[in-house]
C-alpha cells in the first residue's frame, strides 16, 4: 500500500504534510471495483445530510487501502426511513456495517426549532433518539455500527459564557459528545469514528465550506474528505485485525538529536538541551503507545555499547531499556535488520510502522519491505509528533489493561528466539531455559481457566471434548475420574496453565484418557513427553496394567493423529495402548515442581 | 487570460471530471448538454474550478450560473 508516499494530494498544508488522494482521484478508485463481484465486506451510509459524496469518497478509499468494500449510499436524510422502516433498502443490502452520520449543522437547526425551555434537555433527547436507532439496527440485522463523532461548533450567542449556561448549543453539543463516547462505551456494536479529529487538525474552514452547504447540505468540504474517508476505513480495517502492533525507531536526530557516536552522551540533545523538548515529547508519546500494548524496537546503524548507554545512563531519557521488546544497533542494512526484529517478535511486516529522519533510509526500507509503513517525518524534529498524531496509524478495535503488559510478553518471546539462534542446538537451549512444571488435580482456582482451554483448543487436543465451568466441578468432585492440570514456566517467564487430563476408570486394569489436550504455545518443550509420563506413573499408581488413548479427528487436529505412537503407545484397533509396567520414560527437559 | 483561454482549461476540467475527452465547452453551453452534469457533478465542478483558477464562487453564483459564458465571466472578473 503507497500509503504516505510523496506522490499523492497532499491534504495538509504547511510543512506537515499527510499524502493522501483527491477527492477527484477517489472518485477513480471507487470506480475500479467491479460491482458484479460480489465484496469482501459491505458499509451502508446513512445521514441527515447529503452523503453521496461521502460514500463515493469512502468507497475509493477503501479501494486505495486494498480493502474489497462496496457501499450502499442512503441518500440524503433518509436515518428515520431506513432504520425504523423494518423492509427498508438498508435491510436488504445486508451490510456488515453501517455508518451513522447526524451533522451538527442539523443539529444547530433543531436545536434553534426547540422550544426554548425544553433546551436545556436537548442533549439528552437526541442522545435518546441516537440510542434508538442504534438498538432497532442491532436488533434488526448484524451489523457493525459506525458512529461519526460530532463536529465541533461555536455558535457564538454567548460567548465564553455558553461553557457555565445549559440552555445554550455550545454547551448541549459538548455534552452530546459526551454522552454519545458514553453510549459507545457501553454499546459494544457502536464504533466511534473521530471525524472531529480531522476538524481539529485542518481548521473549521478548511473542513466546512458553508456555500457547499448551504447550496447542497454537504456539511465536508470535498477536499477534507479523503481524510474524513481514511478515518472511516481506518475503522474498519482495525475490525478485520489490520492493526500496527510494533513502532521500529532509529535512534540519532530520530529518538534525540544529534549522533551519540559523535556527540557523546553529553551531548545529545533530549531534555531542555537544544532541540531536545522535541525529542522528549516523542518518547513521551511512544511511551504511551507502548503503553496501550504497541511495542517498542530499536533499528540503528551504531556501535550497540553506544547507541545503548543513553537509555540506561542518560537522566533525562523518557525511554529505557525495558520498555524496548528488541534492540538491534549495528551497521547491516535496515531493511534486514527489521525482518530480523520481524522474526524474533513473531508479527506481520505490515503490523510494523519504521521512523527515521533518513530519507535515504526510509526508502530503502519502502523498497525492501513495501508491507512496512514508513511515515515520511517532516524535516524539523519539532513537527515529528504532530504529524505522526494526525496518520491516525494506530487505530484499535479493543482495548483491556491486559495491553499494557505485552511487552514483557514479546520480550522474553524474542529473547527465547534468539537463543534459539544462538544457541549450539535445539536440547542445549531448551536445558539453557531451566523449564519447571507443575501437575495437579483440577481445583477450584483454576476451574474457570480449565473450561476455557477446553473451550477453546483446537490443534492439540485428542478427542475435542469441550466442558463448562459446572462440568468440570462435577468431574473433580467423581471419583470415577481422574484429573490433572498442568503449568509450566521458564527462566524467562510463566506461561500458567497450559494442558489439561482426564482419566476415566473403565475396568480394574483399565485407564482411558477421555481428555487431553495441549495449548500450542508451548508445543516442542517435551511437555507432550513430560505429561505422558506423568500419566501413565498414576496409572501404575493405581493398579491399572493399560492406559488408553483415541485419536478423533476433526478438521483442525491433525498435529496430534500420530502423537501416542510417537510416544511409545502400541496400536490396538482404533485406540493406543501403554502397557505401565513396561513403559519406557520419554526423555523430557522439564522438571516437575513441587508447587 | 483571454476568454478563450478559460473556456480551454474549463473545457479540460470537464473532461477530467466527467471522463470524457470530446468535451468542448462554449458560452452557450448548459448542464442539459452533458448528460452527466446533475447536481452531484456541479459541486464537484465548482471545487475543481476553484482550485485551478485560485479563485471562490459565491453562494448565489454556485446555483445561479446559467451557462458556462457566465461561468467564464466570473472567473475572468476574480482571476485577474
Amino acid at each position: 500500500m503507497a500509503l504516505f508516499s510523496p506522490m499523492d494530494h497532499s491534504v495538509f498544508s504547511g510543512e506537515r504534510v499527510m499524502y493522501l488522494p483527491s477527492f477527484t482521484q477517489l472518485k477513480k478508485y471507487a470506480k475500479r471495483r467491479d460491482p458484479a463481484v460480489p465484496p469482501a465486506c459491505k458499509l451502508a451510509v446513512i445521514g441527515d445530510c447529503a452523503t453521496q459524496h461521502l460514500a463515493a469518497a469512502i468507497a475509493g478509499y477503501a479501494q486505495y487501502a486494498g480493502l474489497d468494500l462496496a457501499v450502499f449510499d442512503a441518500d440524503y436524510d433518509q436515518l428515520d426511513a431506513q432504520i425504523m422502516d423494518p423492509g427498508s433498502e438498508l435491510y436488504a443490502f445486508g451490510a456488515d456495517w453501517v455508518l451513522l452520520y447526524m451533522s451538527t449543522e442539523k443539529l444547530l437547526r433543531a436545536f434553534y426549532n426547540a422550544p426554548a425551555g425544553s433546551r436545556e434537555r436537548f442533549a439528552e433527547d437526541t442522545f435518546q433518539r441516537i440510542d434508538t436507532y442504534w438498538r432497532t439496527l442491532s436488533g434488526r440485522c448484524p451489523a457493525g455500527i459506525l458512529q461519526f463523532d460530532l463536529v465541533s461548533m461555536d455558535d457564538g450567542c454567548f460567548g465564553s459564557y455558553a461553557l457555565k449556561t445549559d440552555a445554550s448549543f455550545v454547551f448541549q453539543l459538548r455534552k452530546l459528545k459526551y454522552l454519545l463516547a458514553e453510549g459507545c462505551r457501553q454499546n459494544k456494536n457502536v464504533y466511534p469514528v473521530d471525524i472531529n479529529a480531522v476538524q481539529l487538525a485542518c481548521g473549521r474552514d478548511r473542513f466546512h465550506d458553508s456555500r457547499l452547504y448551504y447550496a447542497a447540505k454537504l456539511p465536508i468540504s470535498l477536499d477534507m474528505l479523503p481524510a474524513v474517508a481514511k478515518r472511516t476505513v481506518d475503522v474498519i480495517l482495525a475490525q478485520r485485525g489490520q492493526v500496527k502492533k510494533c513502532v521500529v525507531t532509529d535512534l540519532d536526530n530520530t529518538l534525540w538529536g544529534g549522533v551519540v557516536g559523535d556527540d557523546g552522551l553529553e551531548g545529545i540533545q533530549i531534555g531542555e538541551l537544544g532541540s531536545g523538548p522535541a525529542f522528549t515529547h516523542l518518547q513521551m508519546w511512544l511511551k504511551a503507545l507502548k503503553e496501550r500494548g504497541i511495542l517498542l524496537a530499536v533499528c540503528s546503524k551504531n556501535n550497540e555499547d553506544a547507541a545503548r548507554e543513553p537509555f540506561e545512563k542518560h537522566p533525562d531519557m523518557v525511554l529505557r531499556m525495558e520498555d524496548l521488546s528488541i534492540f538491534v544497533a549495528n551497521w547491516e542494512d535496515k531493511a534486514s535488520n527489521i525482518r530480523y526484529i520481524q522474526k524474533m517478535l513473531n508479527i506481520g511486516l505490515d503490523a510494523m510502522v519504521f521512523l527515521d529522519d533518513s530519507p535515504f533510509e526510509r526508502e530503502r526500507v519502502r523498497q525492501a519491505l513495501p508491507e512496512v509503513t514508513v511515515p515520511e517525518l517532516p524535516e524539523d524534529p519539532a513537527l515529528y509528533v504532530p504529524f505522526l498524531q494526525e496518520l491516525d496509524l494506530f487505530e484499535t478495535a479493543s482495548y483491556s489493561r491486559e495491553d499494557a503488559g505485552r511487552t514483557k510478553q514479546y520480550r522474553d518471546e524474542a529473547v527465547r528466539r534468539e537463543m534459539l539462534q544462538n544457541s549450539l542446538s535445539y536440547d542445549d537451549y531448551l536445558a539453557w531455559l531451566e523449564m519447571r512444571a507443575y501437575a495437579g488435580p483440577f481445583d477450584p482456582f483454576h476451574y474457570p481457566r480449565i473450561a476455557q482451554l477446553t473451550q477453546r483448543s483446537n490443534q492439540f487436543n485428542l478427542r475435542t471434548v469441550r466442558y463448562t465451568e459446572a462440568q468440570i466441578q462435577a468431574l473433580a468432585a467423581d471419583p470415577a475420574h481422574i484429573t490433572r492440570y498442568y503449568t509450566l514456566r521458564d527462566k524467562l517467564g510463566d506461561y500458567g496453565l497450559i494442558s489439561v487430563a482426564v482419566l476415566d476408570r473403565q475396568d480394574e486394569d483399565t485407564l482411558f484418557i477421555s481428555q487431553w489436550l495441549m495449548s500450542c504455545r508451548v508445543l516442542k518443550r517435551t511437555m507432550e513427553e513430560f505429561i505422558l509420563n506423568d500419566l501413565v506413573r498414576l496409572a501404575r499408581d493405581q493398579g491399572c496394567a493399560r492406559l488408553v488413548g483415541e485419536y478423533i479427528k476433526t478438521p483442525k487436529n491433525a498435529m496430534v493423529a500420530d502423537i501416542y505412537e510417537r510416544m511409545g503407545f502400541r496400536r490396538d484397533g482404533a485406540f493406543f495402548v501403554a502397557d505401565t509396567e513396561r513403559w519406557e520414560r520419554r526423555k523430557t527437559l522439564i522438571q516437575e515442581d513441587a508447587q | 487570460m483571454t476568454r478563450q483561454e478559460v473556456l480551454e482549461k474549463l473545457s479540460g476540467i470537464f473532461q477530467e471530471e466527467f471522463d470524457d475527452d470530446t468535451i468542448r465547452l462554449t458560452d452557450a453551453t448548459t448542464a442539459d448538454d452533458i448528460e452527466d452534469w446533475d447536481s452531484l457533478a456541479h459541486i464537484n465542478l465548482i471545487v475543481a474550478i476553484e482550485n485551478a483558477f485560485n479563485m471562490k464562487f459565491k453562494m448565489r453564483e454556485v446555483t445561479g450560473m446559467k451557462n458556462v459564458g457566465e461561468m467564464a465571466d466570473i472567473i475572468l472578473e476574480r482571476s485577474k
